[in-house]
């Protein structure tokens, strides 16, 4: 019973942390409708950052205070990352598509989307190597921290979402491109901004999951980005509280699995309940569907 | 054209007619290969309403896409508003000048509440003070959506959706209203009361052009039309008198 109540509390943090990152495909993908693959290496950038940040400049600093300035320096990071990947790599392709209806406006961002993800992917290994980078051991109960900074952050980013300006036009922006520009709102701004924001929760996961695995490497945001990805489906691709519902699901389904003999097949249960929920649902848990007519 | 003054014998337009805002001169639009518009000249003045009217695919809507430089169009001429060339702007800039368009369809945010889509319409300037106040107006113009200020704008029906889109358009308090189509979809009976709006709004002071395919209702509603038919303007004269004209009786009226 004890195992299966920290399995569940384990699962709820694991579930929070994927969840933050889910959160930055949803957001950007309700808005270009493009599923950004490099937002997984974004993630695994912002783990890097942190861990340099906690080596090198704030190393010596009570754990207080050197966790939030780490944190700040990754989301940082990673929102220059994530924006740069924007202008660079996206801007120009969805400017020339002109939301046209041909085949190749769908399919060249998405190419482009993946092609950048391998790209910072290899980036990372040349640029750090193969090998894991341990995140310094710090003296707090990383469960309750990851959790409760997981929690106040969604809060936030509802607050932001539903009660500004600029959440007003990203919603707008989501359902009704031209329409938000007749209202004068300069898309391209909150385009970048959606990436910044989106990319800075990557960050902000990806510490988090370092304080608990402890170390970072190269191929951290295929392996945790693509359940991010498969929670932001399930939940509902370009709704927020469905990346969280299914973020916190997969965290919790993939605690579950290691209490059964079954404990290395927590991808495959993952992709199951995806399968299931779509089959079911294939809009996802919170998706509406037809809501894109123009 | 002859210097025109208030029209004496119908109501619209209320105020006087003033010095011209909006001026295109031999706008050509092509779209890919085909040429959507093959050089129109027309203005509006200030405190006019304007009615453009014309079959389906004449280019009417894509004369008020390319006022708003919405994109995917080539354009040549000379577009200006109160004297500033609008050719060299992105939508964002044009809107900034005091031009609003109600978009063909109404392109309300069917994902945001009503006082959410009024409060976008007020994006240009976000004056907690004049929003209050436009609110207030088009509240008073359209009572109805006063009652659904909380309601997400896509369980709106169709007609208050228009009501809406043109209440998200005056929040900008704009010197120009461009409407696409505003009878698209809707309830006879909302139409005429849709049409008494836009009068009040002209009446207000914001200077009107309506692209519209029911001929009767924009001609019977504004001061001045202009016809157009395969890109091109066919015709133009004051409302009245185009309403009295047997051939455009015969073409656009059904007899």
């Amino acid at each position: 019973m004890s195992g299966l109540a920290s399995a569940l509390l384990n699962g709820l943090a694991q579930g929070a942390m994927i969840a933050l990152v889910a959160l930055g495909y949803t957001m950007v993908y309700g808005i270009l409708k493009l599923i950004n693959f490099a937002h997984s290496e974004v993630f695994m950038m912002g783990a890097y950052a942190g861990f340099f940040a906690l080596a090198g400049p704030l190393a010596g600093l009570p754990p207080l205070a050197a966790l939030p300035l780490t944190i700040v320096a990754a989301m940082a990071a990673s929102s220059a990352l994530g924006v740069a990947v924007e202008r660079v790599a996206y801007r120009p392709i969805l400017s020339r598509g002109g939301g046209g209806k041909a085949v190749g406006a769908r399919i060249t961002p998405l190419v482009t989307a993946l092609g950048m993800s391998v790209l910072l992917q290899n980036a990372a290994v040349l640029a750090f190597g193969a090998r894991p980078r341990s995140y310094t051991r710090m003296p707090i109960n990383t469960q309750l921290v990851i959790f409760v900074t997981a929690i106040a952050v969604m809060g936030a980013l509802h607050l932001l979402v539903n009660h500004t300006w600029m959440g007003k036009a990203m919603r707008a922006l989501s359902t009704n491109v031209e329409a938000a520009r007749l209202m004068g709102i300069r898309t391209t701004r909150v385009i970048l901004f959606t990436f910044a924001v989106g990319s800075s929760l990557a960050a902000l996961g990806a510490v988090l999951y370092c304080l608990d695995q402890s170390q970072a490497y190269a191929t951290m945001g295929q392996v945790i980005g693509t359940r991010a990805f498969v929670a932001a489906v399930l939940g509902g691709i370009g709704s927020i509280p469905g990346a969280v519902v299914g973020g916190i699901l997969l965290g919790v389904v993939g605690e579950l699995t290691k209490l059964t003999s079954y404990s290395g097949g927590q991808d495959v249960l993952t992709f199951v309940v995806l399968i299931a929920v779509l089959l079911w649902k294939p809009t996802g848990l919170f998706g509406r569907g037809g809501v894109e007519k123009v | 054209m002859t210097a025109r003054t208030a029209h004496p014998t119908r109501p619209p337009p209320a105020c006087e007619v003033g010095a011209t805002l909006l001026e295109l001169r031999d706008v050509k639009v092509g779209y890919g290969g085909i040429t959507a518009l093959k050089g129109v000249s027309l203005e509006v003045r200030r405190g006019e309403i304007v009615a453009l009217v014309g079959a389906n695919g004449a280019g009417k809507t894509t004369l008020l896409r390319t006022v708003l430089r919405l994109p995917g169009t080539q354009v040549s001429g000379s577009l200006r508003f109160d004297g500033k060339d609008l050719l060299a702007l992105a939508t964002e800039d044009v809107t900034a000048l005091g031009i609003a368009l109600v978009p063909e369809g109404r392109g309300v945010f069917p994902n945001l509440t009503v006082r959410e889509n009024l409060d976008l319409g007020a994006w240009g300037h976000r004056d907690r003070r004049a929003m209050e106040e436009s609110t207030h107006d088009v509240v008073t113009l359209f009572p109805r959506l006063g009652e659904r200020m909380k309601q997400d704008a896509g369980t709106l029906s169709g007609g208050e959706q228009q009501m809406l889109a043109i209440g998200r358009a005056l929040m900008a308090r704009p010197a120009m209203l461009l409407l696409d189509e505003p009878s698209l979809g809707i309830a006879p009976k909302l139409v005429t009361s849709i049409f008494a709006a836009i009068r009040a709004i002209a009446a207000g002071g914001v200077t009107v052009l309506v692209v519209e395919q029911n001929t009767k209702v924009a001609l019977s509603s504004s001061g001045r039309a202009y016809v157009v038919r395969t890109g091109e303007l066919a015709r133009e004269g004051a409302s009245a008198e185009l309403l009295a004209d047997p051939q455009i009786q015969a073409a656009y009226l059904g007899g």
